[in-house]
């Protein structure tokens, strides 16, 4: 439905965006991950029509949107801390957009009514927006957006605002809101907790283009890059030379691992190794570490050794205590491919 | 200590010294609020509640005068409402050029624009009219032009519109500048076109800085004394003029009583209503809130838009300002016979004027002694609001709930006019101030007839200013700081030296020059009360402009060029001494 094709823009005279290009699908929602200031919301107001791309276009159902204002695109903008109008009430919120669209009275009411039971605000509808909480601006907010059955939705970092508790269960609030009405979604985050929560789709955004799009679960399995990696927090990533037949130098000692790599011998690679592939004892390890830090979490003991490298044990040992260990080893492309 | 004593002796003593120690403190703050209250009390409540008195005399409450005052009274809503909406005509595209975009010369024409609204009224009207008068400088340039500017509705909304653009520009730009962008990028992807964003979002927003402004701008127009006086002329009698009229001219004080009580309240009720309206502007801040940064013009449209405003603006607030010290050092006589021929030359010969005491002149004095008067007043109120300030502004940089409580009747004096305060003066202290056979009567002085009244009301009309100067500095000194400086081992005198001073001395410096410009240029007070031998330069100015003749009009143009340079001086310092924000330390 939606498609980007080489988006470029430069923000005070530095790219910004180079190049972006992505798919959004019927009734699929993507959630675009990236770190803090690599463009995740300049993307958005672009594709609102909010802002010019300097090159690049935007495609609804293969037809280029340049043309077309903001107004009239009909994308729903969900923006973090709301972007409430403070002189509307609540039902005055939701029903703005109908208004813009000159829909007869008796509709806007029955449309208002829905959208706000649709987020579990019904009872609010004559409230002043500023007595809100934040959660419940939040949910006024999509409300606003859902009232005019935008063609697409679009998510600024919508709980960056809330805590913890509260963000989790209006994830899984807005996600069976997105699902049930079948529209598709943009999501925007540098969380990636969030993301793995909502996403139908992940898209990776990184020095300016997506370096990796794809299911949760396949982007997860497969990161295409340490970039990538470290971000999702996938585990331990660790700088290695390539000695050729499966063998790799690294802090740790030589270890084994399948990389595939144009470059000779001596070349740079990078690792992956997951906590979870981390085994303490047992027969065949031949890696040795000493613990330095032992820390309990909610699924078991986080376990630091004193070269950096980090897994979960079920049964914790001692701190200073040495133990042998065996890894399961990934190889990473060090640059991002372009 | 009673209440110390009363308490059980298991936590007596720590009580105790508890509640000596919060005695001594409001023993303290009453000390320091007992010279400025006193004051206000006698020199400001005191008159105000006689002139309210006289209201009640039944020689105030006749038919004629309630007649007098509803036609002053109409008069006045109307003009100002004219004013207020001509202000806000030029002040909302003045605050959308200056919150937008950027161009050259910003700030300065950003300070030109503010610049009128600290000058003394005197000065604007005989900018205006050493521009636009019957004796002005267009006059000369355009001879057979019957445009007539003196003495019409014309004249007096102009300079009104010159005096308070400045507070729109303020007011509602900066409401423009931190309306949060976003509101707007959501109305539009919610599908509202760029004329429904005005209508539906940026107004709506803008509506409490509109009202703040439009409020604020209103009720300096209501209040306007001297601009009315000398540009309008005898024909428009607002509340102050007829008020100043009636009992200057009329000698009628219960009428003069009944149109101030009149101003009173309706000047209390404004603002009032102005304190409510900026209140209300104050209500959303978003903390990540996106703020639209100005950007130079990029469309025809917007490059016609900001050239156009900016040359309209600069030419508005530049060329009455200099036409004033061009036409106080130029002569435009007509040769004898031949009016129509009028000759320009330049000449120092107003300036030297000023110095000769002539026969028939209208004062028995050089003119300039009116210069030194106006000085000595000055320095007299300096003295004075610094000395009643001091006391209460350190009580509100640490505000209690006596000082919460206290504060709106120090800011009091701000909402009455002058000549109101000039009336009440006249009403209460025609007679002895003390007992006639009291002790300390000494004979017949009258504080009426001494020179002391004019600064003592220039100190009321200067006080609010001061005191508001001097609060947020004190407040700023760091307190830690000195007890840092006494656990290095300052003395409490030193330590005080290093913190303190600094601030203190600036803030004193920049407080005492708002009190010697705003004494410099109070004309409403002023002309009621100063006596015909002590003549302010304000006052002087007047005189000389309700005179007929070349020469009158040529010194109240060097007068008012005099003046006009002492205020831009006195701006200036006072704009050099703003503390930085925080304190510089």
């Amino acid at each position: 439905m939606l498609e980007l094709r080489g988006i470029h823009k430069t923000y005070e005279g530095q790219p910004l965006l180079r190049g972006v290009s992505f798919t959004v699908a019927a009734g699929e929602t993507v959630c675009l991950l990236g770190a803090s200031g690599s463009g995740k919301s300049t993307l958005l107001r672009i594709v609102a029509g909010l802002e010019r791309a300097e090159a690049g276009q935007v495609l609804w159902d293969g037809e280029d949107l340049a043309p077309i204002p903001a107004h009239l695109r009909n994308f729903g903008l969900v923006f973090q801390d709301y972007a409430l109008f403070p002189h509307l009430t609540v039902a005055g919120n939701v029903a703005f957009g109908l208004r813009m669209r000159n829909l007869p009275r008796h509709e806007i009411r029955t449309r208002v009514a829905a959208a706000l039971e649709q987020v579990k605000m019904g009872a609010f509808a004559s409230r002043p927006v500023g007595d809100l909480s934040g959660g419940e601006q939040q949910r006024v907010a999509l409300a606003r957006a859902l009232a005019t059955r935008p063609r697409l939705l679009m998510f600024d970092e919508p709980l960056g605002a809330l805590d913890r508790a509260l963000r989790d269960h209006l994830l899984e609030e807005l996600r069976g809101i997105l699902h049930a009405s079948g529209i598709p979604a943009i999501y925007v985050t540098h969380d990636q907790d969030e993301a793995f929560a909502i996403a139908d789709q992940l898209a990776l955004l990184h020095e300016g283009v997506i370096v990796q799009q794809g299911a949760p679960e396949q982007v997860c399995a497969h990161p295409v890059s340490a970039w990538a990696a470290e971000f999702l927090g996938l585990g331990n990533i660790l700088a290695g030379k390539w000695l050729g037949e499966g063998r790799v130098e690294t802090a740790l000692g030589v270890v084994e691992a399948a990389c595939e790599t144009a470059a000779g011998r001596g070349a740079s690679v990078a690792l992956l190794i997951r906590p979870e592939r981390v085994k303490m004892g047992g027969n065949g390890s031949r890696l040795k570490g000493r613990v330095s830090d032992v820390l309990f979490q909610k699924n078991g003991y986080r376990v630091t050794l004193e070269n950096g490298l980090f897994f979960f044990a079920h049964v914790p040992p001692q701190v200073g205590q040495e133990i042998v260990f065996s890894v399961e080893v990934e190889c990473l492309a060090t640059e991002s491919p372009s | 200590m009673a209440q110390g004593n009363a308490l059980g002796a298991a936590r007596g003593s720590a009580s105790a010294s508890k509640i000596a120690h919060l005695q001594s403190q409001i023993q303290l703050r009453l000390l320091l609020w007992l010279p400025p209250l006193a004051f206000l009390g006698l020199f400001f409540f005191y008159p105000l509640a006689r002139i309210l008195v006289t209201t009640f005399d039944p020689a105030a409450l006749t038919p004629d005068n309630f007649h007098i005052t509803f036609s002053a009274l109409r008069f006045t809503v109307y003009q100002a409402t004219l004013s207020t909406l001509l202000t806000l005509l030029l002040g909302l595209p003045a605050a959308w050029l200056f919150a937008r975009f950027e161009f050259p010369g910003k700030s300065l024409l950003r300070a030109l624009t503010a610049v009128p609204f600290l000058l003394p009224t005197v000065v604007v009207a005989a900018g205006f009219n050493a521009l636009l008068g019957p004796r002005g400088l267009a006059s000369f340039l355009f001879p057979l032009s019957s445009f007539q500017f003196s003495n019409t509705l014309t004249a007096i909304l102009t300079a009104h519109v010159f005096y308070n653009t400045t507070i729109v520009i303020r007011i509602v730009g900066s409401a423009l500048a931190q309306r949060d962008l976003r509101l707007e990028q959501a109305a539009r992807s919610l599908g509202a076109d760029g004329a429904r964003v005005w209508l539906h979002v940026i107004l709506p927003g803008l509506r409490p800085s509109l009202l703040a402004a439009g409020t604020l701008v209103f009720l300096f127009d209501f209040t306007s004394f001297g601009v009315i006086l000398l540009l309008g002329g005898p024909a428009f009698a607002t509340l102050e003029v007829e008020t100043y009229i009636q009992a200057l001219h009329m000698l009628n004080l219960p009428l003069a009583g009944l149109l101030s009580a009149v101003q009173l309240t309706c000047t209390l009720a404004l603002s009032a209503l102005y304190t409510r309206t900026a209140a209300r502007m104050r209500v959303q801040a978003n903390p990540r809130a996106v703020f639209e940064s100005a950007r130079p013009p990029r469309k025809g449209s917007e490059k016609l838009f900001v050239t156009g405003l900016v040359a309209l603006l600069a030419l508005f607030f530049v060329l009455p300002m200099l036409a004033l010290p061009l036409r106080s050092i130029s002569r435009l006589e007509a040769a004898r016979g031949e009016r129509s021929s009028v000759q320009f030359a330049l000449s120092g010969e107003y300036y030297r004027e000023l110095f000769i005491n002539r026969r028939g002149s209208l004062f028995y004095v050089p003119p300039i002694r009116a210069a030194l008067n106006s000085l000595g007043y000055a320095g007299l109120t300096v003295a004075l609001s610094l000395l009643l300030g001091f006391p209460a502004a350190s009580a509100l940089a640490r505000p209690g709930e006596l000082e919460r409580w206290l504060d709106p009747f120090l800011m009091l004096p701000l909402g009455a006019s002058a000549v109101t305060l000039g009336l009440g003066f006249i009403i209460t202290f025609n007679r002895p101030l003390l007992p006639e056979n009291g002790p300390l009567n000494t004979g017949h002085w009258k504080l009426l007839a001494s020179p002391w009244l004019v600064p003592l009301a220039h100190t009321i009309v200067a006080l609010p200013f001061v005191i508001r100067t001097l609060q947020p500095a004190l407040a700023s000194i760091p307190e830690r700081l000195r007890d840092a400086a006494a656990s290095l081992g300052a003395s409490p005198v030193r330590a005080w030296l290093a913190v303190d001073w600094p601030i203190v001395w600036r803030a004193s410096l920049s407080a005492g020059t708002f009190a010697f410009t705003v004494s410099l240029g109070e004309f409403g007070a002023t002309a009621l009360l100063a006596r015909p031998e002590y003549p302010t330069i304000p006052v002087a100015i007047y005189r000389f402009l309700s005179q007929p003749g070349g020469l009158n009009y040529g010194q109240a143009m060097a007068m008012a060029t005099l003046l006009m340079a002492l205020a831009t001086l006195g701006i200036l310092l006072i704009e050099r001494l703003r503390a930085p924000r925080g304190g510089e330390l």
